[in-house]
């Protein structure tokens, strides 16, 4: 890999979070109703992804790495997910 | 082999791992494997750590979803109260910051030492315009009476901006301490293991704040 080309790429990166970051602002002032939050997190994990496989360099790990950088995100799906199932599904409060 | 031979192979191998495993013939006192291996261990750890912030934050998002959805107009009136702009602004300034942390882990590894400790600067002067921003925030909020306790969106958003807020803190002692080594010349492109983790480690707590950002200010 030539030198300056490495640091070109990660502005990129940079630019296109920028960009995002933007976009996150600017789509925010539009009412979706019962899609505002989905949409947010959309993409706010569009740019979480683009920070970690870019800036944390997980785009160039091994497996191993792999697998301990997306465990904890299904363990988040359970915690959140599995604690809103439980309080709306209540029959006794 | 007897009982008492393999209970001690045991206890050996808890208390000095590092034996059994071939070691390098030059010993400089700081590696206990071959370098790859230490550096490849360490970075796994690191990740490991990131995942368990990952579940202290998800506590809070889980309370997040819990009462927005029982509150929605608590939540609604209370992120509008929140300064748009100054959230954007921090916004900006923590992803420039992951930029310059990005930038001197792949220096240190061209042993452009000068380029490292330029980005280590500005990655830590970042940090703190992102932590004046913030409290100014919080001062203004106390200003008008609004407290942790004031309701259930307040006491979210407190938690959850001031746990991001010790990250900033522990995130610039970690840089601060890098960037002491590195004026030492304790880093090069054949000893960068301690950059690297320490960027993964300012690289969540941006992660963080791409979550928190629109959750607590923008969504309404």
């Amino acid at each position: 890999m030539d030198n300056n080309g490495g640091y070109k790429s990660l502005i990129n990166i940079w630019l296109l979070l920028m960009f995002l970051t933007f976009i996150t602002v600017w789509i925010a002032q539009f009412d979706f109703g019962a899609l505002n939050v989905p949409i947010a997190l959309l993409i706010a994990s569009l740019k979480a992804s683009v920070v970690a496989l870019y800036f944390m360099h997980l785009k160039y790990e091994d497996g191993m790495t792999w697998i301990f950088a997306t465990y904890p995100i299904f363990l988040l799906f359970l915690l959140i997910g599995f604690t809103v199932v439980d309080m709306f599904s209540r029959v006794i409060n | 082999m007897g009982l008492y031979s393999i209970t001690t192979k045991i206890l050996k191998s808890i208390a000095y791992p590092s034996e059994l495993v071939p070691s390098i013939e030059e010993d400089d006192g700081h590696h206990h494997f071959d370098p790859v291996t230490e550096h490849e261990g360490a970075k796994l750890g690191m990740w490991l750590f990131l995942a368990t912030e990952l579940l202290l934050f998800g506590g809070l998002f889980a309370a997040y979803a819990i009462y927005r959805a029982k509150y929605p107009e608590m939540f609604m009136l209370g992120s509008s109260s929140l300064d748009v702009v100054l959230g954007s602004v921090n916004t900006v300034i923590l992803i420039f910051s992951s930029l310059t942390v990005a930038v001197a882990v792949k220096a240190i590894q061209e042993n452009r030492i000068q380029l490292v400790k330029v980005m280590l600067w500005v990655t830590i002067i970042c940090a703190a315009i992102f932590a004046v921003n913030k409290y100014f925030e919080y001062t203004y909020k106390f200003g008008k009476g609004i407290y942790p306790g004031t309701d259930i969106f307040y006491s979210i958003y407190f938690a959850a901006t001031g746990i991001h807020m010790l990250h900033v803190f522990i995130g610039m002692a970690v840089l601060g301490v890098l960037l002491r080594k590195v004026y030492q010349n304790k880093y090069s492109k054949d000893n960068f293991t301690a950059i690297e983790i320490g960027g993964l480690y300012w690289h969540l707590v941006d992660l963080i704040w791409i979550y928190l950002f629109p959750l607590l200010y923008l969504v309404g």
